[in-house]
C-alpha cells in the first residue's frame, strides 16, 4: 500500500521542490497544460507558434501607437504634427484640446462646472443605491433630492444660476441622465408589466400582451424619430414638450417592454407551492407578490436583467439621430472641425472607455450582488 | 413567555360542512357529490388511492381549487367568489402541504412571522414571540435564524405546520405532510401532530399513515375515483371495511 502512494505524485499539488528527485521543468503545472493543449502535435505547434507570432507583433503595433509615437499636443489647432504621423502614432492632442466639448458638448463653456457637479452626484447616486443598507425608504428621498439638485444644475434659473436651455446640454450628463432614469423608471414599470401579463383579469393581460409585443416589435430609432418628429403634431397649438424628455420617455418605453421579458421569465421560474403556501397563509395578492414572489423571480434573473440594462445603457446612444447631443454624438462632432477631421478613432476610443467603465461596473457590481444573495443557499 | 391559547368555546355550527360539492377539471369529474362534517375538535384522516381527489377536496376548503357545485362552509362562512370571504376563511384555515412550501429567501422566524404581520397586524414583536413559543412546540427553536434549505426534510415540515399554527387557526389542513419525508424523519412529523391532535385542534390529514390515523382519528374517510365511499371511526374502518374497493385499498396498503 504505502508503496504504491509513495511513487504516486499528484499533479495538482507538482511544483519544482529542490531535492526532490523525479521532478523537472516539465513537472510545473503550467508547462504540463501548455504541452499537452498547445504543443501536443506538429500542427498544434505550428498554429500556436504563429498566433504567439501575431498576438506579440499586434501588442506592440498597439503600444507604439497608442503610447510610443503618440502625439500627446499640438499647439492651438495647429494638427500637422498629427497628420504627419497618421497610421503610426495616435492623436491624444485630441482628446486634449476637445475634452471638454466631447464631455459637456455645447453646454456654456464658463458654466461646464455645473454638469461636472451632475456627474458627480449621478456617481455618488449610483454608490449609494449599490450598498445594502441602503435600501429603504430612504433611497427613495436620496434619488428624489438627486433629481432635483439635477434639474436645478442643468437648467439654472435659479439662486442666481444662469437658465441653459436643454438644446444646448450634452455629452456625458446627456447619456447618464437618458440611461439612469430610463433604467430606474423602466424597471419599475416592466414589473407591472410582467405582473399584468399574467394576470388573471383578461382585459390587463391583452393590454400589456399589446404593448409589449407592439413595442419590441419596432427599432428604438422609429420609436425615437416618432417621439421626436410625431408625437408633437399631436400636442395642440403652442404647447411643446422637451425634446430630450420625449427621448426619454421613448427609451422607458421601449426598456420597459423589453425587461418585462425578462422579468416574466423569472416570475414563471417560481414553483406553484409558492403561490399556494401564500395564498394559503390568506397573504393578498400584493402582499404574496411583493414579499415572496418578486424577491425570488428578480434574484434569478439579475444576469439577463443586467444584460439588458447593459444594452439599454449603450442604446441611449441613438439619440444622435434625433440631434440630442449624447457623450457619443460629441465625440463625433468632436471631429468635424477641418482641423482635426480624420481623428475620429481616437475620440471613439476615448468614449469607448466610458461606456466600457460603466457596463463593466454594473456587471461586475450583478456579479457580487448575485452572491450575496444566494448565500442563503449553501449550507 | 405569555402566549394566549385559543379559547376552547364549542361552536354552534360545524368547522367544516361540504354539501353536495362537485368539481371538473375540463370534462373530467374529479369531485363527484362530496358531503362532509367535521366538527370542532374532530380529527379525519382521509385515504384512498391516487388521483382519488383526496387533495383536490382538501384544497377546496381554503378554496386553493374552486368547486363548481354544491356548498362548502368554514366555521359557518359560506365559501364564495366573494374575497372578503375567501380571506376570512384563509386567515382560519392552516395548510400543510405535502412539499413543505417554505420560502426559501426568508429566514425561519421570517417564514413564520410574515402572515402575522401582515394579514392579522400582529406587532413584530408578538410575532416574534409566538413564532418562538410554536418553534418549541415542533422542538427547533434552535433553527429560528436559519434558511429553510438548510434544514433537513423533517425539520422544514415541523416549521411549516409552526408557520401555519402562527397564524392560530381553527383549522388545519394537511395534505399527505410525510410522503415527501425520509422514514427516519416520519416519526418526528407525526409526532408533532399527534401533540397537535391532543390539543384539540380541529384537523383534516391526507395520510396514508395507518398507524397516524388509529392513534388520533375520530373517523376515516375512504375516497375513491372522485367519491366518498366509505366514513366510519378507525376501529370499524380497518376491522370491517364495508365495501370492496375499500378492502382492496387496505390489503394493498398494509401489505396483506
Ligand atoms: N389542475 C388540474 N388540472 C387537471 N386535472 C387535475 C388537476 N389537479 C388534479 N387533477 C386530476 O384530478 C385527479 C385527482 O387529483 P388529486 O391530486 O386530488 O388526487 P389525490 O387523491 O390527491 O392523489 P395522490 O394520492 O396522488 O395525491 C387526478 O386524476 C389528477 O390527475
Ligand atoms: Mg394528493
Amino acid at each position: 500500500m504505502s508503496d504504491t502512494q509513495s511513487h504516486y505524485t499528484s499533479p495538482t499539488f507538482a511544483g519544482p521542490k529542490a531535492g526532490q528527485p523525479g521532478r523537472s521543468f516539465a513537472d510545473i503545472p503550467p508547462v504540463k497544460w501548455a504541452r499537452a493543449n498547445l504543443f501536443n502535435s506538429w500542427l498544434n505547434t505550428a498554429l500556436t507558434l504563429l498566433l504567439i507570432y501575431f498576438i506579440v507583433k499586434y501588442a506592440i503595433d498597439l503600444v507604439s501607437w497608442g503610447l510610443i509615437n503618440a502625439v500627446w499636443e499640438v499647439p492651438g489647432n495647429d494638427t500637422r504634427a498629427c497628420r504627419d504621423i497618421r497610421g503610426i502614432g495616435a492623436c491624444w492632442a485630441l482628446i486634449n484640446e476637445k475634452f471638454r466639448f466631447i464631455m459637456f458638448a455645447t453646454y456654456p463653456y464658463e458654466e461646464h462646472w455645473r454638469p461636472a457637479l451632475v456627474i458627480v452626484i449621478f456617481l455618488a447616486l449610483y454608490v449609494v443605491s449599490a450598498m445594502r443598507r441602503f435600501w429603504n425608504r430612504k433611497l427613495i428621498a436620496i434619488w428624489l433630492l438627486g433629481l432635483v439638485a439635477i434639474g436645478v444644475l442643468m437648467w439654472g434659473g435659479v439662486f442666481g444660476l444662469r437658465y441653459v436651455g436643454q438644446e444646448r446640454w450634452g455629452g456625458l450628463p446627456i447619456t447618464l441622465i437618458l440611461s439612469t432614469f430610463g433604467i430606474a423608471i423602466a424597471f419599475p414599470l416592466s414589473i407591472l408589466l410582467a405582473l399584468g401579463r399574467r394576470s388573471d383579469m383578461p382585459a390587463i393581460r391583452v393590454m400589456c400582451v399589446t404593448y409589449i409585443e407592439l413595442i419590441r416589435g419596432v427599432p428604438l430609432v422609429s420609436l425615437l424619430f416618432m417621439a421626436s418628429v410625431m408625437f408633437p403634431l399631436f400636442l395642440p397649438e403652442g404647447v411643446t414638450v422637451d425634446k430630450l424628455l420625449r427621448a426619454q420617455v421613448a427609451i422607458i418605453m421601449f426598456a420597459a417592454a423589453y425587461l418585462a421579458e425578462v422579468v416574466r421569465g423569472g416570475l414563471q421560474a417560481i414553483p406553484k407551492g409558492q403561490y399556494e403556501a401564500a395564498d394559503a397563509l390568506g397573504l393578498s395578492y400584493w402582499q404574496k407578490t411583493v414579499f415572496i414572489i418578486l424577491p425570488q423571480a428578480l434574484r434569478l434573473v439579475i444576469p439577463p436583467l443586467v444584460n439588458t440594462f447593459i444594452g439599454l445603457f449603450k442604446d441611449t446612444s441613438l439619440v444622435l439621430i434625433i440631434g440630442i447631443f449624447d457623450l457619443l454624438n460629441a465625440a463625433k462632432t468632436s471631429v468635424n472641425e477641418p482641423a482635426w477631421r480624420g481623428f475620429g478613432v481616437e475620440a471613439y476610443i476615448f468614449v469607448a472607455i466610458f461606456y466600457f467603465v460603466f457596463c463593466f461596473g454594473m456587471s461586475k457590481y450583478s456579479q457580487d450582488l448575485e452572491v450575496e444573495l444566494s448565500r442563503h443557499r449553501k449550507r | 413567555m405569555v402566549v394566549p391559547q385559543p379559547v376552547k368555546s364549542v361552536s354552534p355550527h360545524p368547522m367544516i360542512e361540504m354539501r353536495h360539492v362537485h368539481k371538473w377539471f375540463g370534462e373530467f369529474h374529479v369531485l363527484r357529490d362530496i358531503n362532509l362534517t367535521v366538527n370542532q375538535g374532530q380529527k379525519v384522516v382521509v385515504c384512498g388511492p391516487s388521483g382519488s381527489g383526496k387533495s383536490t377536496m382538501i384544497r377546496c376548503i381554503n378554496r386553493l381549487e374552486e368547486h363548481q357545485d354544491g356548498q362548502i362552509f368554514v366555521d359557518g362562512i359560506e365559501l364564495t367568489n366573494d374575497v372578503k370571504n375567501i380571506e376570512a376563511i384563509r386567515r382560519e384555515v392552516g395548510m400543510v402541504f405535502q412539499q413543505f412550501n417554505l420560502f426559501p429567501h426568508l429566514t425561519v422566524l421570517e417564514n413564520l412571522t410574515l402572515a402575522p404581520i401582515w394579514v392579522r397586524k400582529v406587532p413584530k414583536k408578538e410575532a416574534e414571540e409566538t413564532a418562538m413559543y410554536f418553534l418549541e412546540r415542533v422542538h427547533i427553536p434552535e433553527q429560528a435564524h436559519k434558511y429553510p434549505g438548510q434544514l433537513s426534510g423533517g425539520q422544514q415540515q415541523r416549521v411549516a405546520i409552526a408557520r401555519s399554527l402562527c397564524m392560530r387557526p381553527k383549522i388545519m389542513l394537511f395534505d399527505e405532510p410525510t410522503s415527501a419525508l425520509d422514514p427516519e424523519m416520519i416519526k418526528e412529523v407525526l409526532d408533532v401532530m399527534i401533540e397537535l391532535a391532543q390539543d384539540g385542534m380541529t384537523m383534516i390529514v391526507v395520510t396514508h399513515e395507518m398507524g397516524f390515523a388509529r392513534t388520533v382519528a375520530d373517523s376515516i374517510v375512504f375516497m375513491d375515483r372522485g367519491e366518498i365511499v366509505e366514513s366510519a371511526p378507525p376501529q370499524e374502518f380497518f376491522a370491517h371495511p364495508k365495501t370492496d374497493r375499500a378492502r382492496l385499498f387496505l390489503s394493498q396498503i398494509l401489505g396483506h
